[in-house]
């Protein structure tokens, strides 16, 4: 792949990266934090692109417009370029249209049901000694996170018998239940991990996989044991629920 | 995407070393996958205008059809394997590009600004002593391990001991602060899980570092020759190198990328469930399983957390291998430094890694 080519390469991954970062596209693939370095990094892709061309092309604009040229800096730039494309440029670049045309074409979904049940429900090892209470309001809208850390290493204490509400979309378990389910990330889709509570009471029916509802409950004391990795999924007494549309930001 | 694939992988095979025949007009040996790349007229040589045409023809002629084949591509991986492959290797690039960048520019700083003097005055003469000295200097590198391997390459082309530079590749990822303050967040019950792998990364970066002074050959490391660095503009010098860079070591990590994504969609967890009773077997499925995953360092910790059925040293393992050895470093290593190097540098370093963590977990935690 010759130097022009490249910069059209480095041209399209940064305009695609751009692109998604000004929008909630990347939300979808990373944390919200990495926005700003993610739009500053595609700056500078783009930079790179475009210094690249105005290097490659510039010795060529010198010749099309003999008043500034000399016989000189043509004859030392000519051969610069020489060495530059006797040097074997990278056949490797192509493979980075990949991650371009899958964020500009594709736009793979956020990870769902097939990813929640490649590994078993996650909880941070270890709990805290106390929780703070609920946000008010009610019902209290908390994350399935943190409804299944309360649930887990809690008992439920800091929940009591208040209504909580969480939002997560649906996996059907081995007894083929929904299973509520929210994946959380620590840096990219790569490490994503699920979070699954269980529903008893006016359980949901008839939804597919990886149907975004929200849940408004109680806590109960059920536990399951999530089959992948013997850990325990706690269960939400369900008091309603109601379908709704994905959440801007997939993860929590 | 596997329309893309054949015509590059060729790249991967070192393409780099080889001085290149595309500028003699011959048919390159290389076969059909640089011919599809470049139309070749046989017979006169090329002048550099067909030169330069041919790849961006290609390249446009590739972009209209896979837009033209936009509907059925799409269809194609709504499968939900596929679609979580796909999620996966988008949102491990996605994640590199800041890191693969700005570890890029510092590359081309070192590579272009930073005078050969700099080293020989900055690190101490004696190389077995700049092996620990480039492994602490680590600390200060705030990035994954996308961002380290061309910074070494740019080290070691400033005239660096390549032990030293080595030391620091290794070293960097896994010390750094931000990685330290991940770790320390994903195990808030047992801190020394952070002290664990400060100690146990350092020590296999230094021994990297000695085990190359005494068994490793220069020749193994082969840096492309690349005479555009030493232009005298240094603004082309300096531009030159970033795009070398990004585009060289960003097409070998998209085969990383890949390669994770791959194992990502299909190792199920559960696999692992046997193995977590064993003591010994834990440690080394969590040392595979930290090469094969190619978790980026800043994350890997949360990782680790999560797969509580393993023991800390197993965990710990994980930590101190995945920056070290993994898919995507082994393929960038490969195309940086040469097929060579990689396959004697990465299985060194892994079992180094996991003895050296195994030993500070027993002794550890």
């Amino acid at each position: 792949m010759n130097r022009q080519a490249q910069a059209c390469v480095l041209l399209l991954l940064g305009g695609a990266v751009l692109r998604a970062s000004l929008s909630d596209l990347y939300l979808r693939y990373v944390k919200e934090g990495l926005r700003p370095f993610l739009i500053a990094a595609s700056l500078l892709l783009i930079a790179a692109a475009v210094m690249t061309l105005w290097y490659e092309m510039r010795p060529a604009l010198r010749r099309s417009s003999p008043a500034t040229s000399s016989p000189a800096t043509d004859a030392a730039h000519g051969d610069h370029d020489d060495h530059g494309h006797a040097h074997h440029e990278p056949r490797v670049a192509w493979l980075l249209i990949l991650p371009a045309l899958g964020l500009l074409l594709v736009a793979p979904p956020a990870l769902g049901a097939y990813a929640a049940n490649q590994s078993g429900t996650s909880l941070a090892s270890g709990g805290l000694p106390e929780y703070p209470p609920l946000p008010d309001g009610d019902p209290a809208t908390i994350t399935v996170y943190d409804y299944a850390v309360r649930a887990v290493f809690d008992k439920g204490q800091s929940i009591g018998d208040r209504r909580v509400r969480v939002t997560g979309f649906t996996v059907a378990g081995a007894d083929k239940q929904p299973i509520l389910t929210r994946m959380r990330l620590s840096c990219c889709a790569a490490d994503g991990l699920p979070t699954k509570v269980g529903l008893s009471g006016n359980t949901p029916t008839g939804l597919a996989d990886d149907t975004w509802i929200e849940v408004t409950g109680r806590y109960t004391s059920r536990m399951g044991r999530d089959p992948i990795n013997d850990f325990e999924i706690p269960y939400l007494e369900v008091e309603s629920w109601r379908q709704v549309p994905a959440p801007r930001d997939p993860y929590e | 995407m596997t329309t893309v694939d054949p015509a590059a992988q060729p790249g991967g095979e070192n393409g780099e070393n080889v001085v290149a025949p595309e500028h003699t007009g011959t048919a390159d040996p290389g076969g059909a996958p640089p011919a599809t790349a470049e139309p070749a007229p046989a017979g006169p040589p090329r002048n550099r205008l067909t030169d330069r045409i041919g790849s961006v023809e290609v390249l446009a002629a590739l972009l209209i059809l896979l837009i033209a084949l936009r509907e059925p591509l799409a269809a194609l991986l709504s499968a939900p394997s596929l679609a979580t492959w796909t999620t996966v290797f988008v949102s491990v690039m996605v994640q590199a590009v800041p890191f693969l960048v700005f570890g890029v520019l510092l590359s081309a700083v070192i590579a272009v600004f930073v005078p050969r003097s700099f080293w020989a005055r900055a690190l101490p003469r004696h190389p077995a002593l700049a092996v620990p000295v480039a492994s602490a200097a680590g600390v200060v590198l705030p990035g994954c391990e996308c961002g380290s391997v061309p910074i070494a390459g740019s080290l070691i082309r400033r005239g660096v001991t390549p032990a030293a530079a080595l030391a620091f590749l290794l070293a960097a990822p896994a010390i750094n602060p931000i990685v330290l303050t991940a770790t320390a967040v994903a195990f808030p019950a047992n801190p020394e899980m952070v002290l664990g792998r400060a100690v146990a990364s350092l020590i296999v970066a230094v021994i990297m570092g000695w085990l190359w002074l005494r068994l490793g050959r220069t020749d193994w490391i082969r840096l492309p020759h690349r005479p555009d660095l030493d232009d005298a503009r240094r603004g082309a010098a300096f531009w030159s190198a970033v795009r070398h860079d990004i585009v060289h070591a960003g097409g070998f990590l998209v085969i990383g990328a890949a390669a994770a994504a791959s194992i990502n969609v299909l190792v199920p967890e559960r696999w692992l469930q046997a193995l977590a009773d064993e003591p010994v077997l834990a440690v080394l499925a969590m040392a595979v399983l930290a090469v094969l995953l190619s978790i980026c360092s800043e994350a890997d910790a949360f990782v680790a957390a999560s797969l509580s059925q393993f023991s800390l040293t197993a965990r710990l393992t994980f930590l101190v291998v995945g920056p070290m050895v993994d898919l995507k470093l082994i393929s960038m290593q490969a195309g940086i430094f040469g097929r060579g190097f990689a396959a004697r540098f990465a299985p060194a370093t892994f079992v180094v890694a996991v003895v050296v963590a195994a030993v500070t977990g027993m002794v550890l935690l």
